[in-house]
């Protein structure tokens, strides 16, 4: 019945043909296209070209580093998400509008800021260095752009969640004596799991494509400190389009398993939501 | 009995109530949190504008005024209102479809859409090379009939709607969703037309979250540039982009304070993006707040 009421609003064959039309020209085809051509490399050949040294480092590399930023965002996230939530301090509006600069900054001038910020001439490099911490053209500073990109995640999917908290369970767990620390271990961070998670998962799948500000801030040698973007970019530029096609399949094939890895999460933290 | 009960609200806000921190701790959380954002967020934004404006005004505007910055602004701008352009025609009508009905796929649509957003920049440029690159499987027909798309300017717009696709869509799907269809079934059954109903009745409810999902799709669009990068030919002077035109200035001609100069650009709309989108936010929450008071009224 609903259903059939629904249907009585026009325009819906007219607005999802023009939608599949689009999505398939923008989307589907470029990406059916891309295996079609993947699937005329030889085996042998893709297997090589998907598993030598150079894509292992790469793999190796962008998975490490993207880890890595990811668990720093979902520590720093929490923190800075329960901090807006919960409290009320000058300047709380500032800084919870400014949680989404990253999105907003293109990542070319994030790198760049980043690079000459915490380079070796830097206002905050300088001391790092002088303390013997090297972050830019050192495997930190791709920790380091990959962070700043998928700051956001975190903070951005715990807000309502810590907003829609009952403050009634903290309340009767002090009340039956237990000190905050055990209720935040024990009644918070599990009810903020799985929002930890799904923003965790989803910064750690926005660092793994990341491009343009790892350049600056990566050696971007080749075995050492070069992400598999980076290789892919560097197959285009010697027109080895094998290399670059093989290592692009592998690179959307995990991307795509994140992708369900976070439609999952999502599905299991609304289930905590209601 | 009275002063006592008038005296429990002051008791109870003084005491720590058990879902409280200390307030030293709460000191110490809040203090932590903001250093990691001064660090993090506001010096690198801060930075920007003061090797920006480092060597002084003439600089700066000498930098902008450099004839590729100036071709690089304007091939932007081209890219941007294509892009943009197209996404919007797309989010109006995929929004519609997906928020307003119910049918077999549509959460499959809906991942599909989403889609972009994890395919990496640079992946999303080599799809278009595939597809229409010399050696790509439209190549030898589009060679024949002269057609260039990638290393020029159809290939950027692309690349550029191909990693800006779900921004309008995915603002627009949950604000219509939200408002349910009774309005519209409403105005049809007193003899609107459906675009009548699309402009006046539905357009209306979600205006500002469509412009968010605008400015932010621009804000990217203008920024792209792992996906432009790989389809751009990196003529100077023809096919760069701002963020192509920073990049060379950096690492080609080093000439930092230039490229730092460009992109105080970026940064500047990046910053407007924030402040419209707080802006957008507060306008939507208290139209919100002040239509739901009326339907409790009511």
């Amino acid at each position: 019945m609903a259903w059939r009421q629904r249907r009585t609003l026009p325009g819906f064959s007219l607005t999802l043909g023009i939608t599949l039309v689009y999505l398939s020209a923008i989307v589907l085809i470029p990406l059916a296209g891309l295996f079609f051509k993947v699937a005329q490399i030889p085996p042998a050949e893709f297997w090589r070209l998907a598993t030598n040294d150079l894509a292992l480092s790469a793999y190796r590399v962008t998975f490490g580093s993207s880890l890595a930023a990811a668990l720093v965002n979902a520590v720093m996230g929490t923190l800075v998400a329960w901090v807006l939530s919960r409290y009320q301090f000058p300047g709380r509006p500032i800084a919870d509008a400014l949680i989404d600069f990253p999105f907003a900054l293109p990542t070319a001038v994030a790198g760049l800021t980043l690079a000459s910020l915490f380079g070796p001439r830097g206002w905050l490099g300088s001391h790092l260095e002088s303390v013997g911490i090297k972050i830019v053209l050192h495997p930190l500073g791709i920790v380091l752009a990959l962070t700043f990109v998928g700051f956001p995640f975190v903070v951005r999917t715990l807000q309502p969640v810590i907003d829609q908290l009952e403050v009634e369970a903290e309340e009767a767990a002090a009340l039956m004596g237990a000190g905050r620390w055990y209720t935040f271990r024990r009644v918070i961070v599990p009810a903020l799991l799985p929002a930890i998670l799904t923003g965790f998962a989803m910064a750690f799948a926005r660092a793994v494509g990341e491009y343009g500000s790892v350049i600056f801030v990566a050696g971007n040698k080749a075995y050492e400190s070069q992400i598999a973007p980076v290789l892919i970019v560097s197959y285009l530029e010697q027109f080895e389009y094998g290399g670059a096609m093989t290592v692009a399949v592998v690179l959307l094939v995990l991307s795509l398993v994140l992708l369900l890895t976070v439609n999952l999460l999502e599905r299991w933290s609304s289930r905590f939501l209601r | 009995m009275s002063a006592i009960v008038r005296s429990r609200p002051a008791v109870v806000s003084k005491s720590r109530r058990g879902s409280d921190e200390s307030p030293w701790a709460r000191r110490m959380l809040i203090g932590v949190a903001m250093l990691f954002l001064a660090i993090f967020l506001v010096l690198p934004l801060v930075n920007v504008f003061v090797q920006a404006f480092g060597e002084g005004l003439g600089a700066y505007f000498q930098a902008l005024g450099h004839p590729d910055t100036r071709a690089a602004i304007l091939l932007t701008f081209v890219v941007a209102v294509c892009s943009v352009g197209l996404n919007l025609l797309f989010g109006l009508t995929a929004s519609w479809c997906i928020a307003k009905f119910q049918f077999p796929g549509r959460t499959l649509l809906l991942t599909l859409i989403d889609l972009p957003f994890s395919v990496s920049p640079v992946v999303a440029g080599l799809l278009y090379i595939v597809l229409f690159g010399r050696q790509g499987i439209l190549g030898p027909w589009l060679d024949e009939h002269d057609i260039h798309i990638v290393f020029a300017l159809p290939g950027i717009v692309l690349a550029t709607i191909f990693v800006t696709f779900p921004f309008v869509a995915r603002e627009l799907i949950p604000l219509l969703e939200s408002q349910g269809t009774e309005q519209e079934q409403a105005a049809l059954a007193l003899g609107a037309t459906g675009w009548q109903t699309y402009w006046r009745v539905t357009l209306p409810s979600v205006k500002w979250g469509l412009l968010y999902g605008v400015m932010l799709c621009n804000a990217r669009a203008m920024g792209e540039f792992g996906a432009v990068s790989v389809v751009s030919s990196g003529i100077t002077g023809q096919t760069d982009t701002i963020p192509l035109r920073v990049v060379k200035l950096d690492m080609g001609i080093a000439d930092h304070a230039a490229a730092f100069a460009v992109a105080s650009l970026l940064a500047f709309l990046a910053l407007v993006t924030l402040v419209l989108k707080t802006w957008l936010e507060r306008r939507q929450n208290r139209e919100l707040t002040l239509a739901s008071s009326n339907l409790n009224e009511h």
